[in-house]
């Protein structure tokens, strides 16, 4: 109960953050050059004056900036995201059609960064100073220096070009027309490159911030307390440790999560996947600007949702929280 | 200082940090010197392999332009670019930070709603967003990029004031009469500067990525010469000439990893506490 008051008074606290977010990335767009019925008319091949002041009128695109925000607002409260011009349908449809490319490389990338980062940060923890901490942090530097598109593309050559292990690119085979779990498998197998390539970068945060939690930890007294109880290592680190050291890590889900979004959108374009990123650079591409409103808004939310999940899931972890 | 020079010169890693930091900038004054045509003007054959030609020891791009000499020129431009956007985002979040953290209470309450606005939308996203309305004029791009980097570095200056604001000789200089300027500027300020340093090597090191990831989509200005926008432009040909895409992409791995190390070897050489760890 107690957890759920806690998620409901967060949940009401980012709101005003949501309104701020969509009010500024609007008034912003008034400066775009050119507006939707503009980017329409080139499409059609050109209009006159009077097409276009009709349509104008027809999107609500004569009236004042502020009456245009309040509607905005207004059918953002019914979940309408308006119309894409470009793509000729619903955006929310549009948008609801990429959704499941990203929320799978997002949510397979930030698995495989954390276990991964999780088991190379108490590894180099506990030899610390030595080779295998060494080689450990030495890679984590260089992971995070090394830009995800780039690697993105070196990984094609080999694995794809060189080696034909993995595809380079698409979500799943749509050709090979595969149903149910086979269809899966393929998709999960053309994911495999993607995840590694976006996740890289966030492993190298999550070996480094691991590490030093776990360095925090061990120099705790409860831990000289456990080893004076004569408990072995190996427990000592699973049952005490490990459970304390977790929580900055998982308060790194949150603040990463905002960035996670923004690295799809290049690691999707390099890997030719459908999601939500290469939407954003299609619409900048095409001036798509009600598209790409309408990612800015899903995009807010869904860091909303995953910093939510990672409050309740700390509170979960620590009871010290919200007491 | 001097402790904390030698302290810094102690560390091999910093060591190694500073001298590719110090490559990359030499690299980029140079540039004018050794390249002195227009590293986007054409320069022979197209698709020239490495070695293949000795007038082009890096090999040539798919439109024929010489690719060691945009790596010169590309260094001068990722310098710039990330010093810049570095300096507006360091500006805007010390700012924020400073505002928020010395006068609490509503001004707080409203900056740190916007800069939780700013942190919620993606940073790239936003990027996006901004070159779609401003245009990708290399300037744009880089106010751009400071503009998507300081919320961090508001926060961080935030705390630092908290703390700092409360203590006795800012007191001593309040009870004295002093302007609210000047106790944050010339007490508080310089205290809270050095972690705020070592945080700009990574607002640095994210803003020269930032500007690649930009450069590497062709959104960023066509007309500098980019290492993202060579990786781009070699991607058309990656199954062979792979090395167009590769060659830029190590360069920029050397100066994040120089920038990285720099930081780091500054914090621990700053900070002698947690030295030996």
């Amino acid at each position: 109960m107690r957890i759920v008051a806690l998620a409901g008074k967060r949940l009401a606290a980012s709101l005003p953050t949501l309104l701020l977010i969509l009010v500024g990335i609007f008034c912003l767009l008034q400066f775009a050059p050119g507006d939707t019925v503009d980017a329409m008319l080139a499409q059609m091949g050109g209009g006159d004056a009077a097409i276009a002041a009709d349509l104008r009128r027809f999107y609500g695109l004569d009236l004042s900036v502020a009456e245009q925000l309040t509607r905005y607002l207004w059918r953002l409260v019914r979940l309408d995201l308006g119309f894409s011009a470009i793509y000729g349908k619903p955006v929310a449809t549009v948008i609801l059609e990429r959704l499941p490319a990203t929320l799978s490389l997002m949510g397979a990338s930030l698995s495989f960064a954390f276990a991964a980062g999780m088991a190379l940060g108490v590894i180099a923890a506990r030899r610390v100073n030595r080779w295998p901490d060494t080689l450990i942090s030495t890679l984590g530097l260089i992971f995070y220096a090394t830009p995800s598109f780039w690697f993105g593309l070196m990984a094609i050559v080999l694995f794809s070009v060189h080696l034909q292990w993995l595809p380079a690119g698409g979500f799943g085979d749509v050709a090979m027309g595969y149903t149910g779990a086979r269809r899966v498998l393929d998709i999960a197998w053309h994911l495999v490159l993607p995840t590694l390539t976006l996740g890289l970068i966030f492993l190298a945060i999550y070996l480094r911030i691991m590490r030093a939690s776990m360095l925090e930890v061990l120099s705790l007294d409860f831990v000289r307390t456990a080893r004076a109880k004569g408990l072995r290592e190996t427990r000592i680190i699973t049952r005490h440790v490990l459970r304390n050291a977790l929580l900055p890590m998982v308060t790194l889900i949150g603040l990463q999560a905002g960035t996670m979004l923004g690295g799809a959108v290049v690691v999707e374009s390099v890997f030719s996947l459908p999601g939500l990123g290469r939407l954003a650079y299609e619409s900048v591409v095409q001036r798509d600007l009600n598209t790409l409103l309408g990612i800015v808004f899903v995009s807010a939310l869904l860091v909303i949702a995953v910093n939510f999940l990672v409050d309740m899931l700390y509170a979960r972890l620590d009871p010290r929280i919200g007491a | 200082m001097r402790r904390a020079l030698l302290a810094y010169l102690r560390n091999p890693a910093s060591v190694l940090g500073a001298v590719l930091v110090l490559a990359v900038l030499a690299m980029g004054l140079a540039a004018p010197l050794l390249f002195p045509n227009d590293p986007l003007g054409l320069a022979g054959r197209p698709l020239q392999w490495p070695g293949a030609n000795p007038r082009f020891p890096l090999g040539t791009d798919p439109s024929g332009r010489d690719i060691m000499a945009q790596l010169f020129h590309g260094a001068r431009v990722s310098l710039l670019i990330g010093f810049v956007a570095t300096l507006v985002a360091t500006a805007i979040g010390i700012a924020i930070g400073a505002l928020a953290g010395f006068y609490s209470g509503l001004v707080d309450t409203v900056l740190m709603r916007l800069t939780e606005a700013f942190q919620t939308l993606p940073n790239f996203l936003l990027l996006l967003v901004l070159v779609a309305v401003f245009g990708s004029q290399i300037e744009t791009v880089t106010i751009a990029i400071g503009l998507v980097s300081w919320p961090p570095v508001a926060r961080l200056t935030r705390a630092e004031f908290l703390t700092l604001r409360t203590r006795e000789f800012v007191q001593a200089a309040r009870v004295q009469g002093l302007s609210d300027i000047h106790l944050m500027l010339r007490e508080v300020l310089p205290n809270a500067l050095p972690p705020v340093i070592v945080y700009a090597s990574v607002v640095m090191a994210v803003a020269i990525l930032l500007e690649s990831a930009l450069a590497f989509l062709q959104l960023s200005d066509p007309n500098v010469p980019s290492w993202g926008n060579l990786i781009g432009l070699g991607r058309n040909v990656l199954r062979v000439e792979w090395y167009v895409s590769a060659i830029p992409g190590v360069a920029i791995l050397l100066t994040i990893l120089g920038v990285s190390l720099v930081g780091q070897g500054l914090n621990d050489a700053l900070n002698p506490r947690i030295t030996g760890r």
